[in-house]
């Protein structure tokens, strides 16, 4: 365990940053919360979570796969990978570190990703317990810690300190470059740990029944009648998908400009009317239909194809952001009780 | 807020209505839903009209009022702009419906109420002080502090069509709704062009500006059809991102009646309703004071011709210097 005060926290990140890149959550103008790549005179968000999850880190919004040229009667394959390096990405909420894990196991299985097995093999994720949780969050009900974030390395903000746990190879190489980093007694973060599980105690969402889903569980629930009623006034917008930690549908595009082609990929929304839509037309003709493919894809698909695993972390931003207040919360409490 | 959920029970119960459209009762008290209830019981059960009702119902009607029966909405003053202006675009069919006119004094927002310093919410009390409840303790916070961004510029009070109001009918209301987009005005080019490239780099194409939007009801978007050739999920490059919010910013001008919903929708707080405001600013000094939705006869201005209409010529002196 080592520590450095909180007025340091500038030095800490400098040093980082000398040696390959450093991500953190910063506000933006508008006062939200953002990774960001550090910059000297940047200070890190207090806000509890980003508005964007840290997928991004790893899978982009927008990525170039490839290129192709024309010439003559060749085709010239062009390389578009960003080159590989080295990054660290602060200040990951123990949420969107669980989500790594569910993404890997979509995008590592095989055919491995390369780009996204590229990117995560670079990267150092260094986690941060949540001081102060909100009333969205629901990691709990997933099993996860908040107390205790996963991560290459896991740190604890107080009111005067920053503590720091390597828990990886990749974690301890890195402290070991940071002297600035003291030594410091592993129950000093303790109390800290208490509190926040003395605090989560109190989430009304904590405790969340999952029962109703899991593995096995398709034929019962997807004709229930209330996935019409829990879509009725659903926008049909992709904001829930784009802000999901887990959510990781992607569709590929080309732009083609004469003789050159670039070939690349960019997130989609399985609420958007032309998803998956295939020669023989949109295998899911109205916003119910799309509406349940993403709560079933979380709960039921991924789970009987993931052990039991459930895609989602709790990180409550769909229960922030979905313009109506129709979320993941509301579907898990309203299918649930239908289907006993 | 008086009598308005008893007034939904009241039209159910008596069968002058066989839906009434409003808003359903969240997990917390921030979280309404819009939603149908077909049944005294279900509305018993679930209907809330409260501080956070600030959604529009108006365009959920397209859909809502093609069905069979009879169907009831709440409008506040703004939302009925929105529901006289799918009117004139014969959008909704105002025969199936029975619009009932709600007064208003502003709506809230729980992200509002967290930017305030109000962390685990777990309630509200009304006034010009709203006491916010908090895990945390009480906390005192302006009323004016806690409002949709929409409702700080509130245009008017008056509820435009209406078949019963509940409270009493209000009037236009001079709000500076366009003092901003004045401030924009006086930028250089080069400084303008900056704000919106710095605004606009935060979208991330949810696309719930457009989806929200009653004067976007086109049946199919041109960007959500592959064969249009315009298709744009994701970004050929920044600019042409940009593009996707101007465009629509042109396709709604003279239409939109600037109910602020895109703004109030958008995760990531890009101030879209400030590109509409430009054009109704634009629109009032060309072509006379214009207010989309406020009325079921008049012509939109780009949509009619006059021979008074501005010379082009007129348009392009005015340049970038602002007016």
């Amino acid at each position: 365990m080592k520590q450095i005060p909180r007025s340091q926290l500038n030095q800490l990140f400098a040093a980082i940053s000398e040696k390959q890149k450093l991500y953190l959550p910063v506000d933006d103008t508008t006062g939200q919360s953002v990774f960001t790549l550090w910059e000297e005179g940047m200070c890190l968000s207090s806000g509890l979570n980003t508005i964007r999850s840290a997928k991004d880190a790893f899978f982009p919004q927008v990525e170039n796969l490839m290129g192709f040229r024309v010439e003559e009667r060749q085709i010239q394959l062009i390389e578009t990978r960003d080159p590989a390096e080295p990054f660290v990405i602060f200040g990951v909420r123990a949420c969107d570190v669980r989500s790594f894990g569910i993404l890997d196991r979509v995008f590592l299985a095989e055919p491995v990703d390369t780009y996204y097995a590229q990117r995560r093999e670079n990267c150092c994720v260094i986690s941060l317990a949540c001081g102060k949780p909100a009333e969205t969050c629901f990691c709990t009900a997933f099993g996860i810690d908040p107390a205790q974030p996963e991560g290459d390395v896991t740190c604890w903000l107080t009111e005067e300190k920053l503590y720091w746990q390597a828990n990886t190879e990749k974690g301890e190489s890195l402290t070991a470059g940071l002297p600035m980093l003291e030594n410091a007694d592993p129950a000093a973060v303790e109390q800290e740990k208490a509190a926040i599980r003395a605090t989560v105690q109190k989430l009304p969402f904590g405790g969340l029944d999952l029962s109703a889903f899991g593995q096995g569980r398709t034929k019962a629930l997807f004709d229930l009648p209330h996935w019409k009623t829990l879509s009725e006034s659903c926008l049909g917008c992709g904001t829930c998908t784009f802000i999901c930690p887990t959510c990781q549908c992607y569709d590929i595009q080309e732009f083609t400009g004469g003789k050159t082609i670039r070939r690349f990929r960019c997130w989609d929304s399985c609420m958007y009317s032309d998803f998956t839509k295939m020669s023989a037309g949109q295998p899911r003709p109205t916003q119910t239909e799309r509406f349940r493919q993403r709560f079933m894809h979380k709960l039921v698909y991924y789970p009987d194809n993931n052990e039991g695993i459930f895609s989602c972390v709790g990180c409550g931003r769909c229960l922030r952001k979905c313009p109506i207040h129709m979320n993941i919360v509301k579907v898990i409490k309203t299918i649930g009780e239908a289907a006993e | 807020m008086q009598g308005v959920k008893e007034k939904a029970l009241e039209l159910l119960r008596s069968g002058k209505v066989d839906r009434v459209l409003g808003w359903k009762e969240g997990e917390f008290f921030y979280d309404l839903t819009p939603a149908v209830f077909e049944s005294e019981a279900a509305a018993e059960k679930d209907f809330c009209y409260s501080l956070f009702s600030g959604a529009n119902l108006s365009k959920y009607l397209i859909s809502e009022s093609k069905k069979e029966g009879k169907i009831a909405v709440f409008l506040k003053p703004c939302d009925s702009f929105s529901f006289v202006q799918l009117q004139k675009e014969h959008r909704i069919k105002r025969e199936n419906i029975y619009a009932v006119g709600v007064q208003c004094d502003g709506m809230c927002d729980a992200e509002a109420l967290r930017e305030a310093g109000c962390d685990w919410l777990t309630g509200v009390e009304d006034g010009e002080i709203l006491t916010v409840h908090t895990l945390y303790g009480d906390k005192a916070v302006e009323k004016e502090k806690a409002l949709l961004g929409k409702c700080r510029s509130c245009k008017s009070r008056r509820i435009v069509d209406y078949d019963e109001l509940i409270g009493a009918q209000g009037e236009d209301i001079s709000s500076h709704r366009f003092d901003q987009v004045a401030q924009l005005e006086a930028m250089t080019p080069e400084e303008r062009f900056a704000f919106w490239r710095g605004e606009l780099s935060r979208c991330i194409r949810c696309n719930a500006c457009r989806n929200v939007c009653p004067a976007c009801s086109c049946e199919k978007c041109v960007f959500d059809n592959p064969a249009s050739g315009a298709q744009n999920k994701a970004i050929a490059n920044s600019f042409e991102e940009n593009l996707f919010h101007i465009i629509r910013a042109f396709h709604v001008a003279s239409r939109c009646t600037d109910c602020g919903e895109c703004s109030r929708v958008c995760p990531q707080k890009i101030p879209l309703h400030l590109l509409n405001r430009k054009f109704i600013k634009d629109i009032n000094e060309l072509y006379g004071p214009y207010q989309a939705g406020a009325d079921l006869d008049s012509k939109p201005p780009l949509m009619d011709f006059s021979i008074q209409d501005p010379e082009p010529s007129i348009i392009y002196s005015r340049g970038g210097s602002g007016k």
